[in-house]
């Protein structure tokens, strides 16, 4: 340990190097819409994303609507069915959990964190959000276009994503998709460039890799991964715009559509899978490893415990980060690939099993024994590690081609990434809004709302999701508009669908209490401080509260130590920041 | 293990040598690259992430060179010239590239320039790097017009796999984009290194900070790079 908290007592240098040329907004305009103040940014990503979320939400009581009452809505037919479960899977994952974690939490954190004034390239950032945007609003745009949006499924698969038979695949829908998801990229990337440039170049005086916050850690190194694992699935999107636009085959193999044989020949659909899923692994990571971060900070702080093993979950993160590049093809077990590339894939997947569950057991080993305060937070970071263990059970057997063949496409692949990518960082996002509200607006979140939000969506998801582990394990079909009669599955199934049904319109509810208590408690929440949990991170020793403009005073704040100080013996506090010279925190420096 | 000191000092020294060395170098305070400014790293890590765009690009054109069921064009044939009564395979292409190479050579001399402040060098060596790409896309264009005229689609071509017009024009179109944006920056920037903007402390437009000669060398790296990206779309494209 002594490697990561080195020199207590040597002196910090004063800062001699050069400082950011900040860009002083001088209009309510510069400084609260075209802002280039990473915070702003970073809550414009929040914000929008949470907007663009609430769609998916409201396209999943549609689906629920239709699944645990079959034939009873006439307005949800296949092909709008279709419509919504693609635009919920695609909105979920890139324009509400990457953005949220990325473009918000990251914008916001990630300076404060370090220890900078702002993000390196903080025009470039700008231009990030509102490309964002725009991506988000051609998106929204195809629910309005004719045909509707695309209705190919989030993995958009071709040769189907862009034939007659699949809503939207001859209209606009699969169009404003791939053009959507082009612009996320490209306005991802500018903003994704400037989190890694400010971690890597841009910390304040002490501030080491190695005494950076793993919130930071999670947050970086799936930027890092996503700014590697995005290009492939740009380049499967302007494959398929061309497919789709100019007639080439690159996805396309001969084809004969109501008798008629078309012009397409010759490519290859397993390339798009191949290009698909070396984005959509690498993905899973970019929205669970922040959640990872954010967890272990929150449970540090909220047990009053240094995190266990540090160093440890340092590498866990990048380790699995790297792994995650090896494994995409899990997803394509049942796509008639050789055997031993099953083999293979089957084995790197069932490695990254070894440094995630040193995660979670570094989690459970940091609150053993600790002094744990069941505040709003922490019960979400509860419910994280017993999901997102869970998930990864479930994982493990999906990840065995033999147990995959007869599972895939079934409601347990459903209940499976739910749990594990849908569920689990969702979580983490609510506990960190509630963690990191009082830093970002000055007041706290209603204590009573949020453990009723809390209760509602912890229990709900599992009534939600833990049954649709059984349906599938029976063989009721993933992507169904409406099963009918079979003989495999009884009618109790659809009893048991109705009751998830219901389950998450009460879920979703639940939610509305959460926007609620966000606008809420802008006003009317109790006065926080600047440091309401007693944290020991760079973010909660701000000059001011909210954090000003440069974050801090003339000069940034020296570090002295790593981010969990928390119960040193014979320091006078039970935590010590990040910034606190050694000789003001007793006890520190001189325990050798 | 709840009451061990948390916080200990460093009394032994860093290591010095090994993979805790690197370890402890590149975590140590500030920056993980000494002396690396932010738009040099920036541009590092923008340029791996092109090398993936790139490399998907390419992966892909050979995936649907095997798996299409039709002969692929023979290069060879199909990038000639008939230059004096006499049919020279891939001419155009020994051409494009020699430029393309030689106007990394003069990059190479711009940032040198750049460096020792020598204004009108730098900025006009910049210029010369960019009429080299200028002619660089010239001539592509020249060359699709050929093979156009010729009747390649990108969905279909006289000669055999329709693949092979798709893949020509999305690859050598999405290069010859880079080596485009490419161009106009070199414009730009040897305009604000002709202007002393530089020395004078001038700020930018869009960004309001002021800008250093590093920034020929920023342009450079780009630069490199794009034309790096050329040997392999000459290598797997033009030679395959
Ligand atoms: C209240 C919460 C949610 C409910 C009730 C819900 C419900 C559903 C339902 C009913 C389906 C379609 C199942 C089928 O017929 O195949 C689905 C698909 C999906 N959901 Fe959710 N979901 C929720 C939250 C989320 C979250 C937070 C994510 C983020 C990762 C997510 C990601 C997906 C994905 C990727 C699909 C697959 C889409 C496809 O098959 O193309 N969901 N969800
Ligand atoms: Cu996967």
């Amino acid at each position: 340990m002594s490697e990561i908290v080195p020199g207590a007592d040597h002196p910090i240098p004063h800062d001699h190097a050069d400082d950011v040329e900040l860009y002083h907004p001088h209009s309510w305009i510069t400084k609260y819409v075209f802002s280039q103040d990473a915070k702003v940014i970073g809550i414009q990503y929040s914000l929008t994303a949470m907007a663009i979320g609430l769609v998916a939400l409201v396209l999943s009581w549609l689906m629920r609507l239709q699944l645990g009452f079959p034939s009873t809505f006439s307005f949800i037919d296949p092909p709008s069915y279709y419509q919504f479960i693609t635009m919920h899977g695609m909105i979920m994952v890139v324009y509400l959990l990457t953005a949220l974690f990325l473009g918000g939490f990251g914008n916001y954190l990630i300076p404060l964190m370090v220890g900078a004034r702002d993000m390196v390239f903080p025009y470039a950032n700008m231009l990030s959000y509102w490309i964002y945007l725009l991506a988000v609003l051609v998106l929204v745009a195809s629910f309005f276009a004719p045909g509707g949006p695309t209705g190919a499924g989030w993995t958009l698969y071709p040769p189907q994503a862009i034939l007659s038979g699949t809503p939207g695949g001859q209209g606009w829908g699969i169009i404003l998709m791939l053009v959507s998801l082009a612009l996320f990229i490209i306005g991802f990337t500018m903003g994704g460039l400037n989190y890694v440039v400010t971690v890597l170049q841009a910390r304040t005086r002490g501030m080491t890799l190695m005494r950076m916050p793993l919130t930071v850690w999670g947050i970086f190194t799936a930027t890092v991964m996503a700014l590697l694992a995005f290009p492939a699935l740009f380049v499967g999107a302007v494959m398929m715009l061309f497919d789709r636009l100019l007639g080439t085959s690159f996805f396309m193999p001969a084809l004969v559509e109501m008798g008629q044989q078309l012009r397409y020949g010759g490519g290859s659909p397993i390339l798009f899978q191949h290009l698909f899923w070396f984005f959509g692994h690498p993905e899973v990571y970019i929205v669970a490893l922040p959640a990872f971060g954010i967890v272990s900070d929150l449970i540090s702080t909220h047990a009053r415990r240094n995190i266990f093993g540090y160093r440890m979950m340092v590498w866990a993160i990048v380790g699995i980060g790297a792994l995650s590049f090896i494994v995409w093809a899990h997803h394509m077990y049942v796509s008639g690939m050789h055997p031993w590339f099953g083999f293979f894939f089957a084995t790197t997947t069932l490695i990254i099993a070894v440094p995630t569950a040193i995660k979670v057991y570094n989690w459970l080993l940091t609150l053993w024994r600790g002094d744990i305060h069941l505040t709003v937070p922490m019960l979400f970071t509860l419910a994280f590690i017993v999901t997102f263990l869970n998930g990864g059970l479930t994982g493990l057997f999906l990840g065995n081609v033999v147990v995959d063949v007869p599972l895939s496409d079934t409601m347990f692949v459903v209940a499976h990434f739910h749990m594990v990518m849908g569920v689990a960082p969702i979580m983490v996002i609510f506990g960190g809004i509630y963690h990191w509200y009082p830093k970002v607006t000055g007041r706290m979140m209603n204590d009573a709302m949020g453990k009723i939000h809390f209760w509602v969506t912890f229990l709900g998801a599992y009534l939600i999701f833990f049954p649709m582990h059984y349906l599938g394990l029976l063989g009721v079909p993933r992507r169904y508009h409406e099963i009918g009669p079979t003989s495999f599955v009884p009618d109790s199934a659809e009893t048991l669908n109705a009751f998830i049904s219901v389950v998450a319109l009460v879920v979703g509810a639940a939610q509305m209490l959460f926007l609620f208590n966000l606008a809420w408690s802008l006003r009317r929440g109790r006065e926080a401080g600047p440091n309401p949990w007693n944290a020991t991170t760079l973010e909660w020793q701000t000059p001011q509260t909210p954090p000003g403009h440069g974050n801090w005073g003339k000069e940034t704040p020296p570090v002295y130590r790593w981010a969990y100080a928390y119960g040193v013996p014979g320091a006078a506090r039970d935590f010590i920041p990040q910034n606190e010279p050694p000789a003001t925190a007793a006890g520190d420096g001189g325990s050798g | 293990m709840p009451d061990t000191p948390l916080i200990r000092t460093q009394d032994a020294a860093t290591p010095t040598s090994g993979w805790h060395s690197l370890v402890s170098d590149w975590s140590s305070d500030r920056h993980a690259f000494k002396d690396v400014s932010w738009g040099k790293a920036m541009m590092w890590i923008f340029l791996l992430s092109d090398t993936f765009i790139f490399g998907c690009f390419l992966l892909s054109y050979m995936t649907v060179r095997m798996s299409t069921t039709t002969p692929w064009p023979n290069p060879s044939e199909v990038f000639a010239l008939e230059i004096a009564g006499t049919n020279m395979p891939l001419i155009l292409i020994a051409i494009m590239t020699f430029v393309l190479i030689t106007s990394s050579g003069t990059m190479a001399m711009a940032v040198n320039a750049g460096y020792r402040r020598n204004r009108r060098a730098a900025a006009l060596l910049m210029l010369v790097t960019a009429l080299f790409g200028a002619a660089f896309v010239g001539m592509q264009a020249f060359e699709w017009s050929k093979l156009i005229h010729e009747g390649v689609r990108p969905w279909e071509n006289p000669w055999g796999a329709a693949q092979f017009g798709s893949t020509f024009f999305m690859i050598t179109g999405f290069h010859g984009t880079h080596v485009t944006i490419g161009v106009i920056f070199l414009l730009i920037v040897a305009r604000k290194v002709w202007r002393g903007d530089f020395d004078s402390g001038r700020k930018g437009f869009f960004t309001s900070r002021k800008g250093r000669y590093e920034i020929v060398e920023i342009t450079g790296l780009y630069w490199h790079f794009v034309d790096l990206v050329w040997v392999f779309i000459f290598a797997f494209f033009y030679l395959w």
